[in-house]
């Protein structure tokens, strides 16, 4: 029972310090600096990566899509498929997993090593609450910018399909491009814009949560690490699902 | 009598079933040091990391300046934080700021002191720990001992009451060892701070003890300490979570106890 006692406790830690959090937010002092500072390592710092895997993602639904559509003589629309997966799910997720590779490693890591060589200890004993100055902004940062760069990976995505489809499928643009909006409904829209808000806070509080409780030295750093990535991906492919579950009863 | 700067009163700690502090009862008068001594893991840093409220006791009291510390709110902790001053073992300077950044941290991050001033407060306390030269360095730029006094010099800046080292010394080398004793030194008898020194370095520890550093013609030396001075430092030695020893470098020197005996040879 062991195990069982430990997962408590880290959930009670976790909700902990998402009160902590909530608290750092509505009350003084704020650490504008730091904020600014997060939104460039955050939204600025992944934007290549969203860029080359929206783009990517985009490209290969249209040619997989455009296979599967022949089949009915429907290549026309491959456009609707294009952007309904890309808004609805792929925009949201694939964004929210890359930004976990890639944030979430960085701050457990950044977090884990100032925990084992006793700086977050000296930040308090300089006065200095570090929930405030280290993981409100990088909070903050997260819940921002994963929308942000969602709708960008979102659009690079639509982009990429439609050069495959006129380079590879022959279908024209402006019919790819009508295709795309008849695909779009209002309902999805919201449901590819809330998800993220939701993805990007869970990846940067496990993160943060994981880095705040390392232990033992440079491998507690390595563990740390692997656990803000393991657990984040896995926590934001399982919010996904709540979330759109939820959604999908709120929205239609 | 003054009152204590601080004052342990009756202190247990146990981190699950190992007993790290058991009842632990002293004193530190105003102006006054402490060097606690023991073996590893006997609780010495534990003591430190009480007095500033990163940890919490199971039982017994602590005052800080007066005030109880041992049940205080964090946020009330961070105005009694503000009179101590902390040295941690290796340091633990900030990596992704300057040395500047990092000796003027509190008071550019947690008060509203014009930049100018609080840029002078760091040359003046870079200057006092003979770093002045250093202040555009990141901290993965200097040497160990040069890191240490940085580390002093960031205790410092905000004029704290009191000062606590967590193993000033370990793992320098000898020379370096000392001239970290001696900023201890000056710290003590020229800006007669209050200290707790905790460490396992026995050679600095009777340095910093029998040592005073004096002023003469503008001049500033380290001489043997006149009996006044010896009475201003006073040793403790932790053992099994008790106090096995309070009292001077002499009466440390010529006790009998046989563990006493065992850990000073």
């Amino acid at each position: 029972m062991s195990w069982a006692k430990h997962a408590v406790g880290e959930v009670q830690e976790y909700l902990r310090m998402l009160i902590q959090v909530g608290r750092g937010l509505v009350t003084r002092p704020i650490y504008r600096h730091d904020i600014v500072e997060q939104f460039d390592a955050i939204g600025i710092g992944s934007l290549t990566v969203v860029l080359l895997t929206g783009t990517f993602t985009g490209m290969v639904l249209a040619l997989q899509s455009g296979m599967t559509l022949d089949q009915f003589g429907a290549r026309s629309v491959v456009g609707r498929l294009v952007s309904a997966s890309m808004v609805k799910e792929l925009g949201p997720v694939l964004t929210a997993l890359m930004v976990t590779g890639r944030v979430g490693s960085g701050i457990a890591a950044e977090l884990g090593s100032m925990m084992v060589t006793e700086q977050i200890s000296a930040l308090r004993a300089l006065g200095t609450d570090p929930i405030r100055k280290l993981v409100v902004p990088r909070v903050l940062a997260g819940v921002i910018m994963v929308p942000l760069l969602t709708i960008v990976g979102d659009a690079v995505g639509m982009i990429g399909g439609g050069i495959i489809s006129s380079t590879q499928l022959q279908v024209a643009s402006s019919v790819y491009w009508s295709s795309v909006t008849d695909g779009l409904f209002i309902g999805d829209i919201w449901m590819g814009i809330i998800k993220p808000f939701v993805l990007g806070f869970v990846l940067v509080t496990i993160a943060c949560h994981v880095g705040m409780r390392t232990k033992g030295g440079t491998q507690g750093v390595g563990r740390a690490t692997t656990n803000a990535v393991v657990g984040g991906s896995v926590a934001v492919l399982a919010a996904d699902f709540f979330v759109t579950k939820l959604l999908i009863a709120w929205l239609y | 009598m003054e009152a204590p700067v601080i004052k342990f009163d009756g202190v247990s700690l146990a981190f699950d079933d190992k007993v790290i502090l058991d009842g632990v009862s002293f004193d530190l008068l105003p102006g006054r040091m402490k060097i606690v001594l023991g073996a590893s893991g006997a609780g010495k840093s534990t003591i430190l990391r009480l007095i500033l409220g990163l940890l919490r006791p199971d039982a017994g009291q602590i005052f800080v300046a007066g005030e109880r510390v041992d049940n205080m709110p964090e946020v009330d902790l961070m105005a009694v934080r503000a009179q101590l001053g902390m040295v941690f073992q290796e340091g633990a300077l900030f990596d992704s700021l300057t040395v500047r950044e990092n000796v003027g941290y509190r008071l550019f991050e947690e008060t509203d002191m014009p930049i100018s001033e609080v840029d002078a407060r760091v040359k003046e306390v870079l200057g006092f720990v003979g770093l002045d030269e250093y202040a555009d360095r990141m901290p993965s730029e200097l040497s160990g001992g040069q890191r240490r006094r940085v580390a002093i010099a960031r205790a410092l800046t905000a004029r704290p009451r009191i000062l606590l080292y967590d193993e000033p010394t370990t793992g320098l080398d000898p020379i370096t060892a000392l001239t970290i004793d001696d900023e201890i030194i000056k710290l003590r008898d020229l800006e007669n701070v209050s200290s707790i020194i905790v460490t396992h370095q026995l050679r600095d520890a009777f340095h910093i003890a029998t040592h005073e550093a004096v002023q003469r013609n503008g001049k500033l030396e380290f001489v043997k300490a006149e009996p006044a001075k010896l009475e201003e430092t006073e040793f403790l030695m932790l053992k099994n979570g008790k106090i096995a020893f309070e009292g001077q470098a002499e009466e440390l020197r010529h006790s009998e106890d046989d563990y006493l005996r065992a850990f000073l040879s």
